[in-house]
């Protein structure tokens, strides 16, 4: 089995930056190597049974790129299909740009139907975003679009389609940016991880299949069996209590994924599992890992046994280097890890479904053609009454009670507590004392809280019971309380005696150049009723739904209030939103954060881009059922002189 | 409503039920009732069009869900009948059209009885679609007598601990008003092998002997059929039928002949689209 090449830094010299020219020499040697410079270079090669032809790079330094959209028969595993795919590829070709570049991008549509392309995460013009109906009327059978914006960023993004659902076909790709100055992190190589989900069927089908039945996919329901181990395990009156609960609430503690392993093959860089993608390193080096979720509907949960992973990205920003053995990554969500494999011999890199209905695997080796074992999936996880919102502070064993609560109110900072009582994980920050900082430099900021009875930037939002509003029909279900999450790994995680990741981890590396108390909280309730499979925000699907309406450089919270009882990744485009999690002016900036069930959590919003933008749940299924906001900021224009 | 192709007709409410003096369904009857049918179905149309359209989210897409939840055979009794219930919606999240038919046809005596109601439905709270349509019953094959029309009203949805509740009020052309309750319940053994057992209860004010109805409870229905999912769409199952008759009504049953209660194995196949 061939194995990837490294990407970049073929040499430990080459460590601090990499030219443009020492870039497309690399990639030309590899073209030649391969002997078919046009399929090659292969950030992701072949190595099993699939026969397709490989993505490429195409780098937009020099020149345009031009992508062409179309109908393309590929095999994924050992069964043939057709992808919706960018180049004949899927993923499509990995886009590579320098900070400061201008990218002109001609994307052509070779298929029977509009499509368009969204750059995910790039802060651009607003009609080069992508979004059809929202930023431009889309692209047309047999039309082209010139997409052209300046790169004023770096990091490890990507693009995909925002139209219907083709992202679910095959249409999307890795967008990195390398940064003008020197990278803060040293690396010898790098590839690129790009996870995704894969379905034989027409996904139109899927979600056909999904408003008529919403448990379709979901082959892991509790069986009498199940209830007949849980009475031996803890007793008939427990099991008994526990399944009249969730009766009396409608809800099933499985409802974890609409979409599952029964339907879907997991691949990274378009490879299924048995075609085992082969990253290679040298023993020694330092590897950096850009992992990106292009999944429709999957969580992943990533982890390389033997190997301790050094988160330094998410989303494209980089974050203050946090250890740990496992990360989640959500939809449309990317991470950079940088590893140190000092052995010679094969790592998998393991990727498990949320639900653990099934897995994308990869592998680190020295050479092609190795591989390591891959590790047992665990057993599927279940919902507990917390993520319900129900017996706040009881079923996850933390310290969330009304002692912690107290104690913040009492010192003017609510919320701050959150996290205090988690033990266990090694590395993890103090939120409570980067708490204090948060609120002292926010005080130095001009105001101890926002505008009116705002609470200080970065800080916690405080637990708060749900409102009168039930949102009407399209909410089943609401949660008594909703509270901060950030500082749990989520459902299925951190039982295992490894350390996971979680959102308090991350700590922005430069101090947050806007301090400013927000103007103004919006907040929005996702809201969802899967006995229908209704998904919506505050009750309201998007064609019912007026657009937000945000003023030119205002600052908003927008607290995202997860009213159901599943994950949502939410995503804004255009704009970057800064995560709310207690670590002050070191508070990491985002494009996209999942919300798990029963999570309140803030963000901060310069609406520093004027414009219609899309906000909305990057379940594509959830997006489409109507889980998707407008966020329209006002043109400069209609705003005073700023001082 | 369906064109009866068979000479004789034979009124009952799902199962073996009341004799009945039989003549052919009259075809004003049918008319009438399809013209009643057609005009709930236009104004169901034209609510569910008055929704606005947004071409970047699907969320106000058009489904069209048909289920035919039992059609079934009871091999051992003496009419071996076959029966069906089945229903169908169209529509999006709030507002739907239904239309839901059940019946028997006993293969022996080669007479029936069909039910057929379309109703307009609207999602009014998390669980709950209220619906508001017309019921038609008819007789089929033998000398079967006139069809009635009802106005019917009711909710569809699943009830606290997971009980699919379909309680629904009628009030036939004449009148007469009559209710019935439907619920069922899920058991998986496997994700496939699922176990359903169901409750079906009917009631009437008033007695209606010409369609074998007395006043009171008029009938229970138990079932308990076990389902094998070979995939979610099509489903093989076995079970028992068991129905008793109370009452004005189990005395007209008697008066005909038959028994006030009964109970039967059966084979069937459960499909959705």
């Amino acid at each position: 089995m061939p194995a990837t090449p490294p990407i970049l830094h073929p040499a430990r010299a080459a460590r601090a930056t990499l030219t443009r020219r020492d870039f497309l020499q690399y990639t030309g040697a590899v073209g030649l190597l391969a002997g078919l410079e046009r399929l090659t270079p292969a950030w992701a090669r072949p190595t099993g049974p699939e026969s397709n032809p490989r993505p490429t790079i195409l780098s937009g330094s020099d020149g345009p790129i031009d992508l062409t959209i179309g109908k393309v028969p590929i095999s994924v595993g050992d069964r043939r299909a057709k992808a919706t795919a960018i180049n004949g590829t899927v993923p499509g070709p990995l886009l590579r740009f320098r900070e400061g570049d201008e990218a002109v991008i001609r994307v052509t549509n070779e298929l029977d139907e509009d499509t368009s392309i969204h750059w995910h995460g790039i802060i651009l013009p607003n009609a080069m975003d992508g979004v059809p109906k929202v930023n431009f009327p889309g692209i047309r059978p047999g039309e082209t679009f010139e997409y052209r914006f300046p790169v004023r960023q770096s990091g490890t993004y990507w693009y995909h389609s925002h139209s219907g659902l083709q992202e679910q076909l095959g249409h999307y790709g890795p967008l990195i940016i390398d940064p003008a100055e020197p990278d803060p992190y040293e690396y010898d190589r790098e590839h690129v991880i790009m996870l995704s989900d894969w379905t034989f069927e027409d996904p139109y089908r899927v979600l056909a299949r999904l408003k008529k039945m919403p448990h379709y996919y979901n082959r892991q329901e509790r069986t009498v069996f199940d209830f007949f181990r849980d009475v031996a395990e803890k007793g008939l009156g427990p099991t008994i209590r526990d399944r009249l609960d969730w009766g009396r609430m409608r809800m099933n503690p499985t409802d974890i994924s609409d979409v599952t392993g029964a339907t879907y093959t997991y691949l990274v860089n378009g490879l299924a599992p048995d075609s085992n993608w082969t990253g290679l390193f040298g023993p020694g080096e330092r590897v950096r890992l850009r992992f990106i979720n292009a999944s429709a509907a999957t969580l992943f949960d990533v982890r390389i046994p033997g190997l301790p992973m050094t988160v330094v990205q998410k989303d494209g920003q980089n974050v203050q280097p946090v250890e740990t053995d496992e990360f989640r990554i959500a939809i449309a969500e990317t991470y950079d890890v940088i590893v140190e494999p000092a052995e010679d011999r094969a790592y998998t890199v393991f990727a498990e479904a949320i639900d653990r209905s099934g897995y994308a695997r990869g592998t680190l080796a020295p050479r092609e053609g190795m591989e390591a074992s891959i590790p047992e999936r665990r057993e599927r996880p279940l919902l507990t009454m917390a993520d319900m919102g129900m017996d706040h502070g009881a079923m996850d064993g933390m310290d969330h009670g009304g002692m912690d609560h107290d104690d913040a109110g009492g010192r003017g900072m609510p919320g701050m507590q959150h996290g205090h009582g988690h033990g266990g994980r090694g590395g993890m920050p103090e939120p409570g004392h980067d708490g204090h900082a948060a609120g002292a430099r926010s005080a130095m900021a001009g105001g101890a809280a926002g505008k009116g009875d705002l609470r200080p930037p970065g800080t916690l939002p405080e637990p708060k019971p749900h409102g009168p509003d039930g949102h009407g029909p399209g909410q089943a279900g609401l949660p008594m309380m909703t509270r901060s999450r950030l500082h749990e790994p989520g459902i299925g995680l951190g039982e295992d005696g490894w350390r996971v990741l979680v959102y308090t981890d991350l700590k922005a590396v430069h101090p947050n150049p806007d301090l400013r108390p927000p103007d103004r909280e919006i907040e929005l309730h996702l809201t969802g009723n899967m006995e229908r499979f209704m998904w919506s925000i505050d009750g309201v699907e998007f064609s019912d739904a007026e657009p937000i309406r945000v003023e030119y450089m205002e600052r908003i919270r927008l607290t995202l209030v997860n009213d159901t009882m599943m994950n949502h990744p939410m995503h804004l485009h255009g704009m970057w939103m800064e995560l709310e999690n207690g670590h002050g002016e070191w508070i990491p900036r985002v494009h996209t954060i999942n919300v798990k069930p029963a999570e309140r959590v803030s963000l901060l919003v310069t609406a520093d881009a004027p414009g219609p933008w899309a906000f909305h749940c990057h379940v594509l299924y959830h997006m489409d059922a109507g889980m998707f906001r407008v966020v329209h900021v006002s043109e400069p224009a209609d705003r005073e002189v700023q001082p | 409503m369906r064109r009866e192709t068979t000479p004789h007709a034979r009124g009952g409410a799902r199962g073996v039920a009341w004799r009945e003096p039989t003549a052919r369904v009259s075809r004003g009857t049918e008319r009438r009732a399809m013209r009643v049918l057609g005009a709930v179905g236009a104004v169901v149309a034209l609510l569910m069009a008055a929704s606005p359209g947004t071409a970047q989210v699907m969320d106000d897409e058009i489904h069209t869900f048909v289920l035919v939840d039992r059609f079934e055979y009871a091999p051992g009794g003496d009419a071996r009948p076959l029966e069906w219930e089945a229903l169908s919606w169209t529509g999006g999240d709030y507002n739907r059209l239904w239309l839901r038919t059940e019946g028997e046809y006993q293969t022996e005596e080669r007479t029936g009885h069909v039910e057929v109601q379309a109703h307009y439905g609207r999602l009014v709270a998390p669980f709950w679609d209220a619906l508001v349509g017309l019921r038609y019953d008819a007789p089929v094959g033998g000398e079967a007598g006139d069809g009635r029309a009802f106005l019917a009203v009711g909710l569809q949805g699943l009830a606290p601990y997971l009980f699919e509740v379909a309680p629904f009020v009628f009030v036939s052309e004449d009148g007469d008003v009559s209710a019935r309750l439907e619920a069922s319940y899920h058991l998986l053994f496997t994700q496939r092998l699922i176990a359903e057992p169901e409750l079906e209860v009917n009631v009437a004010l008033q007695d209606v002997p010409a369609h074998g109805v007395g006043s009171g409870l008029n009938d229970v229905k138990l079932g308990f059929r076990v389902r094998y999912e070979i995939m979610r769409e099509i489903a093989p199952y076995v079970g028992y039928s068991w129905t008793r008759r109370f009452g004005g009504t189990a005395d007209l049953v008697r008066a005909a002949g038959g028994e006030a209660g009964e109970g039967a194995f059966v084979v069937g196949l459960r499909v959705w689209y």
